[in-house]
């Protein structure tokens, strides 16, 4: 156990842990400013931000001899008998020296810079600069250039930290960035011809510490100090990447990543982080229908629908799924946990043999994997091992999707619950062709389908952003998401519908039914209680149950 | 409180006299004031046909305007500063990338709620390139509540009617003049 003083508080460290200055610092709750340290990529030690004093103490004497030079935190390893000291004046000194640096040929363009209110030159200039500015260097505009078809970059507000250039090298292995130029001169740049163009490079953005790099798709859309951020999940594949939803009065603006070692550690893809468009799309279906049935007579096969409230509609649809006999239902991989669990629960409330079905899970591509171990699955569905999990609970037999359209003239049902929700064409003719013999078709999706033209009702949902609950990923674990945005006028979260009609109280609460999913279903047992933000690994149980069987046959108690 | 409250002192009201219940000589004082104003300066004015006197139209907090630069261009970068500070919330803007090439921002629209604003002046406090600032003019009259929500052009239009009689008011903006 290795024993570390920071500023006089003392810390300990695990034997088999290797931090930093930095790192050991922030375990004390002291924050070492720094720009070209990330946890995430090598240590280069160039922005000298991080100087503090160092030390080691003699362990037997408990004397402390002090190095004469300030080091920087990100470079030196917390040993035992390490000594950090971070407030002396010599440090803050410095501090204000670099940050006075790193100034003098900085646009200071902070009224149209994205980057301010979340920037840490302007962060810690507030926090270490000494307020006046001596060199006489007037505020200008910065130069700017493309590097990729989402990056811009803003080369004058760049403090040469060169995050992003380590990023394409360590992390997205494209190497796309690098420096040119000596000295003062240095700039950020790509080769001539060879643009920013991977799958990652949204995430150069995140890490640039300072507004150098922007993120075209955000560009000047909102202020950052407006928005709110939410916890979620990214639903883009079944990676399920832990991200925040950024939005503003109910309009998603941009996505974060969110920390989770145990996923995606700092990173999303552009794929995640771009797709949310499709969120505020126009073509969103709003307002629940019923189809009223039309006579012959008039000889149109048109369907027509009329608009009804959710409160009668729902009741209605009770009454008629309560006498329809036979029940199916479809669960799109778009669902939650609870929301699958929900449905399910009531579709054998009315039908304890009904059918359950996977909805399409749509795969694209292959797996497509980077150095550092970052993974862009070609599942581009959220909660497929959700799904199978939940549903194999109440059935022995959970049917794929091609599978339940080949048995779906075979087994006589009176009603059918399909589920969308995706955020492309997920059905064709042809397929929804099959469903015409169902006499009760309920939709819920939130884009128009041959399926929704044939629904007997028609119920819109919500897209990701406005859905809460949890989803488990292809590694079975189950992170939890909070909805950032309200649904559209019109449009009701699925689970809220499944909550009214199986008549719980109150307002829909995720949490509730996790909870009771975590003490009946035994896959979930993990989940019981507040989760943390990373999310909990499904699993854990099943190796510990494997763990303690194997200890009890051995007869080894340990 | 409690009537024995030692902290209450009890004050009596003081026994009036003669005179004083007679109130003959409050009556007399009282009509002195008047008498008085009858024959002295009138300060009423005769609005709107004479015009009241602004003290200092710098410092007094009228219809807002949107200042130009040099080269004839709305002045403000859309930095949303001013919304920010808007404790009215009747600021509205849409920035995007400006069609000028010394310029990275602009607002494509601008728009404040005349019959939002408070006239707090807090906007102008936060401009950090002086492109909006409260004029004198106060009498401000429309038909309809859309026709008080006033746009770009609008506001730029004031800057015209105003910028003789009331030039631009920080000495930065008349220092540097197109320099933003």
């Amino acid at each position: 156990m290795a024993r570390v003083i920071i500023d006089s508080v003392e810390i300990e460290i695990g034997d088999d842990e290797r931090l930093n200055g930095i790192q050991a610092a922030a375990r004390a709750g002291i924050d070492i400013p720094r720009y070209c340290w990330h946890p995430g990529l090598s240590v280069v030690a160039s922005c000298r931000m991080c100087l503090v004093e160092t030390g080691t103490r003699n362990v037997e004497t408990g004397d402390v001899v002090m190095l004469p030079k300030l080091v920087p935190a990100c470079q030196t390893p917390a040993r035992d008998g390490t000594v950090f000291i971070t407030q002396s004046d010599k440090v803050q000194h410095s501090r204000a020296m670099v940050e006075e640096d790193l100034l003098i040929d900085h646009p200071i363009d902070c009224p149209i810079c994205d980057k301010a209110g979340e920037c840490y030159l302007q962060d810690y200039y507030f926090k270490y600069g000494h307020g006046g500015r001596r060199a006489d260097v007037r505020p200008f505009t910065s130069r700017r250039r493309d590097v990729g078809p989402t990056v811009t970059l803003f080369t004058d507000r760049c403090v040469m930290c060169t995050r992003c250039v380590r990023f394409t090298r360590e992390i997205s292995g494209t190497s796309e960035l690098m420096v040119r130029d000596r000295g003062a001169h240095e700039e950020i740049d790509i080769f001539s011809g060879f643009p920013l163009e991977n799958k990652l490079a949204g995430n150069v953005v995140d890490i640039c510490p300072v507004g150098a790099l922007g993120d075209k798709d955000f560009l000047y859309q909102q202020r950052v100090w407006f928005m709110k951020r939410h916890e979620a999940v990214c639903t883009g594949c079944s990676t399920g990447c832990s991200i925040y939803v950024e939005e503003n009065q109910d309009r998603v603006y941009r996505l974060k990543p969110r920390e989770n070692e145990h996923v995606n550690q700092w990173w999303m893809c552009d794929e995640g982080r771009y797709g949310y468009h499709y969120v505020h799309s126009p073509k969103r279906v709003v307002g629940a229908q019923r189809r009223v049935e039309t006579s012959e007579e008039n000889g149109d096969n048109v369907p027509a629908y009329e608009n009804v409230e959710w409160q009668p509609i729902l009741d209605d649809l009770q009454a008629r799924l309560a006498k329809a006999g036979r029940l199916a239902a479809v669960f799109s991989p778009h669902l939650t946990v609870e929301e699958a669990y929900l449905l399910a629960k009531l579709v054998h409330g009315v039908d304890a043999e009904a059918t359950l079905a996977i909805g399409p899970v749509p795969v694209v591509g292959e797996d497509e994997s980077y150095p550092n171990g970052f993974t862009i699955r070609a599942e581009k569905c959220p909660n497929h091992r959700g799904l199978q999990l939940v549903l194999s609970h109440f059935t022995d037999r959970v049917l794929a999707f091609d599978q339940f359209l080949e048995e779906l003239p075979n087994i006589d049902v009176g009603a059918t619950w399909v589920t969308g929700g995706y955020p492309q064409p997920w059905i064709d003719e042809a397929s929804a062709s099959r469903f015409d013999e169902v006499p009760l078709l309920i939709m819920q999706d939130i884009f128009a389908s041959p399926l929704w033209e044939r629904a007997s009702y028609r119920l819109p949902g919500v897209a990701f952003a406005a859905r809460p609950g949890s989803y488990v990923n292809h590694r079975d674990r189950l992170q939890t998401a909070d909805w950032a945005i309200r649904p559209p006028a019109g449009a009701r979260v699925e689970g809220s519908v499944y909550w009214q009609m199986l008549g719980m109280s109150g307002l829909y609460r995720p949490q509730r039914v996790l909870d009771e999913i975590a003490a009946t279903v035994p896959a979930f047992a993990m989940a019981a209680g507040p989760l943390p933000s990373v999310g909990v690994d499904l699993r854990l149980n099943q190796f510990a149950e494997a763990a303690t069987a194997a200890a009890s046959e051995t007869g080894d108690h340990c | 409180m409690k009537q024995d409250d030692a902290h209450i002192s009890w004050v009596e009201p003081p026994k009036l006299g003669l005179s004083g219940r007679m109130y003959l000589p409050l009556l007399a004082q009282g009509l002195t004031t008047t008498a008085r104003h009858l024959f002295s300066q009138k300060v009423t004015t005769q609005f709107p046909e004479q015009r009241p006197e602004i003290g200092n139209p710098l410092i007094y907090r009228g219809v807002h305007r949107l200042n130009k630069d040099a080269g004839g261009r709305v002045k403000c970068v859309a930095c949303f500063l001013c919304a920010t500070a808007c404790p009215a919330h009747c600021i509205d803007i849409i920035g995007t990338e400006s069609p000028w090439d010394d310029r990275e921002k602009y607002p494509e629209s601008f728009t404040i709620d005349e019959l939002r604003c408070i006239y707090c002046g807090m906007c102008e406090e936060a401009c950090p390139v002086d492109a909006i600032e409260l004029t004198s003019m106060f009498d401000l009259t429309g038909r309809s509540r859309e026709e008080m929500i006033f746009d770009k052009e609008k506001l730029l239009s004031v800057y015209d009617q105003t910028k003789d009689a009331e030039p631009s008011r920080s000495q930065r903006a008349a220092s540097e003049g197109a320099t933003t």
